[in-house]
């Protein structure tokens, strides 16, 4: 076990000549743990090992996937069980899981396969959304590659445990993310969420159980069986959060991308491995954490918890962003760690333009079945508009704050939410500039490109 | 006349429905399929996929019109998706419209004046941390630069032919000036 180098675990094979192919990645230690797992373990003993990892689900919502699996109810012959991966990858910002599926398409492959093997699953469908047209090309290879080889039929391994998986292409709706939303969507409706109680591992696909796991969330149960799941959640530099993840970085920093890291790394540190701000002359000025619905954080702000009991007492005095990325430490500062995928905005950028950006998002992709989020969304955007443009008053800005008020805890799914509370930080974070919008009229040019403008070029010849 | 697949998507199509337990499952595949051989997903096609699928007309309808990805009117040739959401935005994902819309000679939503080109405006596309980009056809081209842009797009632009002048679908379709964006 001492060969593994533990700080590259998900993108070790990135970057291997024909990476994506099943030769190269079976040379570089593909289906190994699959195959010892399937052979030689039980499925409860593989869900123990995923219970002790403390992995916390990579889609957004930080839920513990060994915790989701033991929602679903006891084998009922007559019910199969799905494995739903969700591929959607639409939160803007957010650009990782597309790595994993265009450079190593068979380490998803395998967690698949592992985890069908752990929750009685024989089908998995794994929705990726359309546009990724190289993930889906090379998924759909991966699957047909493994069949041909019987690792996907009715005897993976010689283990009578019959396993297929299929690609699900998505049509373009952000919304189809949401897990409910996707299985509407899988099985052939319009896109909107379902209402919950019940969850999906209770009445998921086709009325059956259903596990609905992210991508990345599934493609780290293999180093996670072959680590062993205490091992693999000591990596983390955090309790209840284990094992290292995707980062992503967008923005204004001078090599944005996705590189693998401990959990807990922070803000700070992921700036600097992307080569820090673009310009040395405009300083960072906010940064968004973890995909757009997460709230707006300031390198200004510092924690305050003087009390030793309190969660972040060791960042006392700390700016925010040297806080380390986790699912609790974030909410601890009033955000979320959402998806890991951060978006840096130097001085350049107005605040106001950037929330009128990302409301105009939510307007579009809200699927209307709820009316605090379609109205609500809609009004957002209009009222961003409206400062924007210089057709506002100060009051609009209260405005701003009386209607994401009035989404929250209203809605069938989490988009009204993941709207509004975006919405609020970046009016407390930002009312000077809001109201200073509001009264002068407007925003300069309303362009949010300055930082970038001579890096685009001028047009060719 | 009404549509009908080719045989090799025929064959596609046949195996879509041994994928899931309920035919309807396969809807969003099939329409996909359709529109991959008729450009966009019109009457015949929702009539085609209907009597596949055992769903009524309206049913279809509505699984159509809840996805952008589906064109519910004819497209050029190429269609160019330029995403606008904010990671792209604060990289220049303006100017790269700006340059689209110039050279292209129409607004987001519309036809190029040479018919060769739909311009539309994406939603985030998984590509932020290589913004500005665009999507083009099935292909995502990444950290742009204008320069890079136009080869691109003279690329592309090269090797489709001509549309008759008589596509009247296209004809005229230069998109909506005014918007502020
Ligand atoms: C509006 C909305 C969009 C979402 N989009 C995604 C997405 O693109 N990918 C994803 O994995 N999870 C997304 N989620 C979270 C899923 O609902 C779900 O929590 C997740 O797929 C569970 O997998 P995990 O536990 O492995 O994270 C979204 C949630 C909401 C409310
Ligand atoms: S909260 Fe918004 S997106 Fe979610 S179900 Fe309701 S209307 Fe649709
Ligand atoms: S914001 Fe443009 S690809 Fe994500």
């Amino acid at each position: 076990m001492s060969a593994i180098d533990t700080s590259r675990l998900l993108t070790d094979r990135y970057g291997l000549p024909g990476s994506h192919t099943l030769a190269a990645a079976e040379k570089a230690g593909a289906y190994a743990t699959a195959r010892t797992a399937l052979t030689t373990m039980q499925p409860d003993a593989i869900k123990a090992e995923v219970k002790a990892a403390n992995i916390r689900g990579r889609g957004g919502a930080g839920f513990p996937a060994g915790v989701k699996w033991g929602f679903l109810p006891p084998k009922d012959p007559n019910k199969p069980v799905y494995l739903v991966i969700n591929a959607d990858e639409g939160e803007p910002g957010t650009f990782k899981d597309r790595t994993l599926m265009e450079n190593d398409p068979h380490r998803l492959l395998e967690g698949c396969m592992i985890a069908m093997r752990a929750i009685g699953a024989n089908v998995t469908y794994i929705y990726v959304r359309c546009e990724l047209v190289v993930s889906i090309q090379r998924l759909e290879q991966g699957i047909r590659d493994l069949r041909a080889r019987g690792l996907l039929g009715p005897k993976p391994f010689g283990v009578d445990h019959p396993m297929d998986i299929h690609v699900h292409p998505g049509a373009g709706a952000y919304i189809c993310g949401e897990e409910t939303s996707l299985l509407n969507s899988l099985e052939g409706y319009r896109g909107e969420p379902r209402l919950k109680p019940p969850f999906p591992a209770v009445s998921g696909a086709f009325g059956m159980p259903t596990i609905v796991n992210n991508v990345e969330t599934i493609a780290s149960v293999p180093d996670i069986l072959k680590l062993g799941g205490a091992a693999w959640s000591a990596l983390s530099r955090l309790p209840n959060d284990g094992g290292t993840r995707l980062y992503g970085v967008s923005g204004h920093v001078k090599n944005p991308h996705v590189f693998e890291g401990p959990v807990g790394l922070t803000l700070r540190e992921m700036i600097e491995r992307c080569g820090g701000m673009l310009d040395p002359a405009r300083p960072l000025k906010a940064v968004i954490p973890g995909g757009s619905s997460t709230p707006v954080l300031r390198p200004e702000d510092v924690v305050h918890a003087p009390d030793a009991a309190h969660p972040l007492h060791a960042w006392h005095g700390k700016s925010h962003i040297d806080v380390p990325m986790g699912v609790d430490t974030m909410r601890g500062l009033g955000t979320m760690l959402g998806t890991c995928c951060a978006i840096v905005m130097d001085s350049s950028v107005n605040m106001v333009e950037a929330a009128r950006n990302l409301m105009r998002f939510y307007h579009h992709e809200s699927c209307g079945q709820c009316t605090p989020c379609r109205e609500g969304t809609g009004w957002l955007a209009e009222i961003c508009d409206r400062i924007v443009d210089g057709e506002a008053t100060e009051a609009d800005v209260d405005l701003l704050v009386d209607v994401s008020n009035n989404m929250m805890g209203n809605t069938i799914c989490a988009l009204a939410d993941g709207t509004a509370m975006p919405m609020l930080a970046f009016v407390r974070k930002f009312r000077g500039e809001f109201l200073e919008a509001a009264r002068k009229g407007g925003v300069a040019d309303g362009r949010l490109d300055r930082a970038v403008v001579s890096l685009l070029g001028g047009r060719a010849a | 006349m009404p549509f009908q697949l080719t045989p090799d998507r025929e064959k596609h199509a046949a195996e879509l429905f041994t994928r899931y337990p309920t035919r309807r499952a396969a809807c969003i595949p099939l329409l996909h399929l359709c529109q991959e051989q008729n450009g966009w997903i019109g009457e015949d096609v929702i009539a085609f996929a209907a009597e596949r699928l055992g769903l009524t007309t309206a049913q279809v309808q509505g699984v159509v019109t809840f996805y952008t990805m589906f064109h519910q009117q004819p497209v050029a040739p190429n269609v160019v998706w330029v995403c606008r959401t904010l990671s792209c935005e604060i990289r220049g994902a303006k100017r790269i419209q700006e340059h689209l819309e110039e050279r292209l000679g129409c607004h987001v939503g519309g036809v190029s004046k040479d018919g060769k080109f739909s311009l539309k405006k994406a939603e985030c596309l998984a590509g932020c941390g290589q913004a500005p980009m665009i999507q083009l056809n099935d292909e995502l081209h990444e950290n742009l630069t204008l320069a890079s842009l136009d080869r691109i797009l003279d690329a592309v632009a090269t090797r489709t032919p001509a549309p008759p002048a008589s596509a009247p679908h296209l004809a005229g379709a230069h998109g909506t000036a005014g918007s502020k964006e």
